[in-house]
Parts: C-alpha cells; sequence; structure tokens
C-alpha cells in the first residue's frame, strides 16, 4: 500500500469528502491561498474555489461563530484554529453555543460541524502555540474529541467527524504533520468514534498513550522487548467518546497500567484514564498506575527545556519498570 | 412612509406586540408568584423592535436573540403554549424543559436561540448568513442585541466578517441604555451605537425603537439591501425595558423620573392611535384583540400548570445527535 505523511493524509480526508459532499465547506485562517500554516490544506483552494475554502479574518469567535450558525442552516463547515493555544479567545463560541445549542433546544438543533486544530510541543514554539488541552474538551458535554496518532487513523477518524453531525473537535499533533508516514488506503473509509487501537499487542504491561506519546510509546516498548518485557500499546483514539472497554480488557490481562500524555498530569485526560482502571480494574491491578506527562509549567521555548518537557522514551521504561517492580524478567 | 402597508400587516404587528406586552406581564407575575424559576428578563417597553423587524421576515429566514428574547421569539412566530410551559420547566416545552427562558429556540421557524451570552449571537448570525449565501438562497438573518453587547469583541468579528464577505444578516442594536446596571453613558464613549457601522463601511441609523413604523422602515431598507447581496447593516433602536434587567432587580440605578419619560413613550398607545388615524382599527377592535390575546395567555398558562416535568431520565437526552455516547 502506498504510504502518506500525516499531513497528507488528512488532506486527502478532506478533499474526498469535498468531492463526495458539496455542504462541506473549510474555512480558517490561511486555509486557502496558503494552504494552511501546515500544509494539511493545501490545493483545496485550487481544487474546489474560494466560496468552499474560506480565508478567514484572524478572528477566531467568528471563525467558530461561523461553524455554528452555518451548520444550524445546514452546512458541514470544516473550520480550523491554527493552533488550540487561540481557543482562549474564542471558547465562549464553543463551550456555550456549539457544545449546548443542541441540549438546551430540547434536541432540536443539529449542528454537524468540525473544529481542526494542533496542539503540542516540539517546534520550539513556546507556550502561546505549544501546549495540549485535550482534557478541556474532554470536560464539555457534547462536544466529540478526536486525538489520532497515525495517517491511517487521521485519514478515517477526520471522514467520520465530517459525518458525525455533531460538534468535533479534532485535535492534530503538530510534531506529526511531517514525521509520521505510513499506509493509508486511497478510497474513503470511517474509523468508529470511540474504539481504540491496539497499536502493539504485548502481555506483561498496558501502555494507553495518545498521539505523539503512542510514537514514544512504541519505541519504548521496542526497546523493552529486547530485555525480554512484553508491552502493549493501546491506543484511545477519541477521548469523547472513550473506549473504557479495550483498556479495562487490555489491563485485566497485564495487570499493570502506565498512561503517558503530552498534556499534564493534573486534572488532564492521563487522570480520567486512570480513574477509570482504578474503577473498573482495580482488583485486576498489580502495582499502581503511573502517568508520564509534562511537567506542569507552561511549554518552554529553549530546546533543551523543551526536550525535557516532553515525556521521553526514558521516562516511560522508568514508568514500566516502576509498575513491573520485582517482576521485570531478568 | 416610502411604502404603503397592508391594514392586515399592520394588524398582525398590532397583535404582535400586544401578545408580547401580555405575555411578558403575566410572566412577571407568574415570577413574583414563585411559579417561575430562574432568571427571567422581560421585555415590555421594547416591543416595537421585534415586531417592526420580524415584520419582514419569511420562513426561511433566521433570528439570533438575547437573553431577554421571548419578544423575538413571539415576533417571529413563536408557540405561546410551548414557550410558557418553557419557562415553566415543562417537558412539553420548546426545549423540552432544558433550556429555560434564556435558551428558548425553534430551529424550524428559523429562531437559532436566545442566548445567555451577552453577545453571544453575531458571529453565530454571520455564521446562518454564510450558509444562506452558500446555499444561493435569498434568506437573511436578523441579530438582535443590547447596547452593552456591542462593547463585546464577538459584536466586532461578526460585523467584521458580514461586512467583508456581504452576507445577509441585519444587526439590530436595542439600545434600551443599561448593561444590566451600567448605562450607556458609563460603559461606552459613543451616544450612537450605530456610528460603529462606519469602522466596518456598511450602514449605520439610528431609528425610535418605540416607533414600530421607524423600526419597520428602517429595516426594510436593510433588509432589501441584504437579499440583494449587498452586505450588512446596522440598525439601532432607541428605546428602553421598563422592568429591572432581571425580574427582581431593584434597580437603584436609575431613577424613577426616567422610567416615568419613557412609559409616557409606549409603543403600544401610540401605534394604536396610528392605527386609529388610518382607520385600520377602532376602540373597540382594541378592546376586542387585547381580550382574545389575554385568553391565548391564560391558555398557555393553564396548558403549562397542566403539563408535566420532565420524566427524570430524559437527563441524559439529547445531548448528540444520534444518541448518546460512551464516556
Amino acid at each position: 500500500m502506498r504510504t502518506l505523511t500525516f499531513a497528507n493524509a488528512l488532506n486527502e480526508a478532506l478533499r474526498q469528502e469535498m468531492r463526495r459532499n458539496p455542504k462541506v465547506y473549510i474555512a480558517g485562517e490561511d486555509v486557502g491561498l496558503y494552504g494552511g500554516i501546515y500544509g494539511v490544506t493545501a490545493g483545496l483552494f485550487a481544487e474546489f474555489g474560494e466560496d468552499r475554502v474560506k480565508d478567514t479574518p484572524i478572528s477566531e469567535s467568528a471563525i467558530i461563530g461561523m461553524a455554528v450558525g452555518s451548520s444550524a442552516a445546514g452546512l458541514i463547515p470544516v473550520v480550523e484554529i491554527m493552533f488550540v493555544d487561540f481557543i482562549g479567545v474564542c471558547m465562549d463560541q464553543l463551550l456555550n453555543q456549539a457544545a449546548k445549542m443542541k441540549y438546551m433546544f430540547g434536541g432540536k438543533a443539529k449542528l454537524p460541524m468540525v473544529l481542526r486544530t494542533t496542539q503540542g510541543a516540539g517546534h520550539g514554539a513556546a507556550a502561546q502555540h505549544s501546549q495540549c488541552l485535550e482534557s478541556w474538551f474532554m470536560h464539555v458535554p457534547g462536544l466529540k474529541v478526536v486525538v489520532p496518532s497515525t495517517p491511517y487513523d487521521a485519514k478515517g477518524l477526520l471522514t467520520t467527524a465530517m459525518r458525525d453531525g455533531n460538534p468535533v473537535v479534532f485535535l492534530e499533533h503538530k510534531y506529526l504533520y511531517g514525521t509520521i508516514e505510513g499506509e493509508v488506503p486511497e478510497e474513503q473509509y470511517e474509523i468508529p468514534f470511540g474504539k481504540a487501537d491496539i497499536k502493539r499487542q504485548g502481555k506483561d504491561v498496558t501502555v494507553v498513550a495518545t498521539m505523539h506519546m503512542v510514537h514514544k510509546a512504541l519505541a519504548a516498548a521496542e526497546l523493552l522487548a529486547k530485555d525480554g518485557v512484553s508491552v502493549e500499546v493501546v491506543d484511545p483514539r477519541t477521548l469523547t467518546p472513550f473506549d473504557e472497554d479495550t483498556i479495562i480488557e487490555s489491563v485485566k490481562k497485564t495487570h499493570r497500567l502506565v498512561v503517558v500524555t503530552e498534556e499534564v498530569a493534573h486534572a488532564g485526560s492521563s487522570a480520567e484514564i486512570a480513574a477509570r482502571v482504578a474503577d473498573k480494574a482495580f482488583d485486576y491491578l498489580d502495582a499502581g498506575i503511573k502517568r508520564v506527562t509534562a511537567p506542569f509549567t507552561p511549554v518552554p521555548f529553549s530546546p533543551v527545556l523543551e526536550q525535557e518537557f516532553i515525556p521521553s522514551e526514558a521516562k516511560i521504561i522508568e514508568a514500566i519498570h516502576e509498575v513491573l517492580g520485582k517482576a521485570v524478567p531478568a | 412612509m416610502t411604502e404603503k402597508i397592508e391594514n392586515e400587516k399592520l394588524l398582525a404587528m398590532y397583535k404582535s406586540m400586544v401578545t408580547i406586552r401580555l405575555f411578558e406581564t403575566r410572566v412577571s407575575e407568574l415570577f413574583a408568584a414563585g411559579k417561575l424559576p430562574g432568571f427571567i428578563h422581560l421585555y415590555i417597553g421594547e416591543e416595537a423592535v421585534a415586531t417592526g423587524v420580524c415584520a419582514h421576515l419569511k420562513g426561511q429566514d433566521y433570528i439570533t436573540s438575547t437573553h431577554r428574547g421571548h419578544g423575538h421569539l413571539i415576533a417571529k412566530g413563536g408557540d405561546l403554549n410551548m414557550m410558557m410551559a418553557e419557562l415553566y420547566g415543562k417537558r412539553t416545552g420548546y426545549c423540552k424543559g432544558k433550556g429555560g427562558s434564556m435558551h428558548i429556540a425553534d430551529v424550524d421557524l428559523g429562531i437559532l436561540g436566545a442566548n445567555g451570552i451577552v453577545g453571544g449571537g453575531p458571529p453565530i448570525a454571520a455564521g446562518a448568513a454564510f450558509g444562506i449565501k452558500y446555499q444561493g438562497g435569498d434568506g437573511v438573518v436578523a441579530c438582535f442585541f443590547g447596547d452593552a453587547a456591542s462593547n463585546q469583541g464577538t459584536f466586532h468579528e461578526g460585523l467584521n466578517l458580514a461586512s467583508v464577505w456581504k452576507l445577509p444578516v441585519i444587526f439590530v442594536c436595542e439600545n434600551n441604555l443599561y448593561g444590566i446596571s451600567v448605562s450607556q453613558a458609563r460603559h461606552q464613549n459613543i451616544s450612537d451605537v450605530a456610528d460603529r457601522a462606519n469602522a466596518y463601511d456598511i450602514p449605520g441609523v439610528v431609528v425610535d425603537g418605540n416607533d414600530v413604523m421607524a423600526v419597520y422602515e428602517a429595516a426594510g431598507e436593510a433588509i432589501k439591501r441584504a437579499r440583494a447581496g449587498k452586505g450588512p447593516s446596522l440598525i439601532e433602536c432607541k428605546t428602553y425595558r421598563w422592568r429591572g434587567h432581571f425580574e427582581g432587580d431593584p434597580t437603584p440605578y436609575r431613577p424613577k423620573s426616567e422610567v416615568d419619560a419613557w412609559m409616557k413613550k409606549d409603543p403600544i398607545p401610540r401605534f394604536e392611535v396610528a392605527l386609529k388615524e388610518m382607520g385600520v382599527v377602532t376602540d373597540e377592535g382594541i378592546a376586542a384583540i387585547k381580550k382574545e390575546i389575554s385568553e391565548k395567555v391564560e391558555a398557555a398558562v393553564k396548558f403549562s400548570e397542566e403539563s408535566a416535568w420532565p420524566a427524570l431520565q430524559e437527563i441524559l437526552d439529547d445531548v448528540y445527535t444520534g444518541g448518546s455516547v460512551a464516556v
């Protein structure tokens, strides 16, 4: 099968769905002529024209409001907030309008819309262009939250998002765009929300990881395999809905859990995942749950500090050793 | 008057204003009697604005409303029974009791909701207008908001986007002189919100918001322009809320003399005089209309009182399209 980068897989999902469904349009800052700051919408302006690929003012509340109003009026907007950090200037339109409208209106509104945005450290973009904020969106009923880690998942999940019929926050880790390449079918396909993917089978310890951290966890698992430690890596792929069952089943098999996210630990997605397992699989655990996350700081600028900030393979391996305790095979 | 309005339409406008007044007056009594939970913001005194604007709107046209939204809903054709039942929190209400006063909506009627967030509407209105334009329709969106909302960033973002893309929206500022307790003179350095249209190179007009014919005429011009693809306008309607910001507000921030002066400018008797002069209605006709509407409001109260509460398991319904999600 041919391979695509993460960014090109997203681009193909958008292109194919726009060809299929004239109600789908794109809007955001620099998504048109420029092709998106990370190239995700490259070529779409040329193919679909300025009526369907809208360069907006730098005006994030208008961008999300536009999605809300136009989806209520029958369209399927795919809007982009360039960096998730910018959600601070427009959160009302997402939190109080998009997410709550259906419920507040007694079910009578339908808001099919996708909010794509980038997050994550690794590019030296510093504190206001690098944070991970998935737990903010997980905390809001009415939103769905998608966190892809591979080109295959990115294309299938984005296709699903555009057909879901609800406000979907689609988070893209910017480190993945050009660095991660993988096999992607040429035709359109959907990956259902709420279905975790076991990225690597194992029997000694379960590592639940998201986005960029899936790749770090897989690298750590590869290194540990040489020492005879068998690590199972589970990627939830969506955080709302959340596939608790796959994670619980994995823990019942391995009896140990490490959760890895780039988000900070405090009130983060890792806390939610750990709480689920503590609640539903406590009797199966042979060790306390460990979390590997960023420290509780804004994302620092200096390359050495930024690398310290991002959870490393070494820290993941250390946590795995901790939960294995004396059970580490010789 | 640039165009003659048919008697039937004039009567419908009059009935809209009276319906708003009688509905709101009854809601005030019910709230005072402890029948209605939550926050209630009444539209009494501002009836001419919603009526004058919505008289131009058709089924495919949209409105975005505010926390003070009952008047907009009635003027756009909202059902009194479902409105009142929603204020009671009953399952027969517009939102099955899940929205309340500040979130009443009827998407099928083009009512994209009252809104509890001051300034929440303009970006949504621009979005709905984009949806109309994208699909090639000649619909229009009327976006209602107050003087205080014109200080929000969302107001400016909505006007900017609508103007640069020439979207079919009319932005209707109901300047009732107060943002909760803070007078306009204390919350912005301009006396006419319409001046802000200049910043977006769109028409901005000031009208007497207690004169339904003046509102109707200004809105008509703006809507004609919007439907013709010439983009948005800003209409500022100078008006006044007779009640406090919310029911129960003791209003220590404004003198009684100011309230009395504005109550003398009551838009309803003023329209009655005009209608009688035009021979559209008689005193007897007015009395009959008020009686008929009063009975409809009472029927809405009875309907609401007799309606069931939502079943407790309904709390989980309607969060997502397609059913609840596993979390």
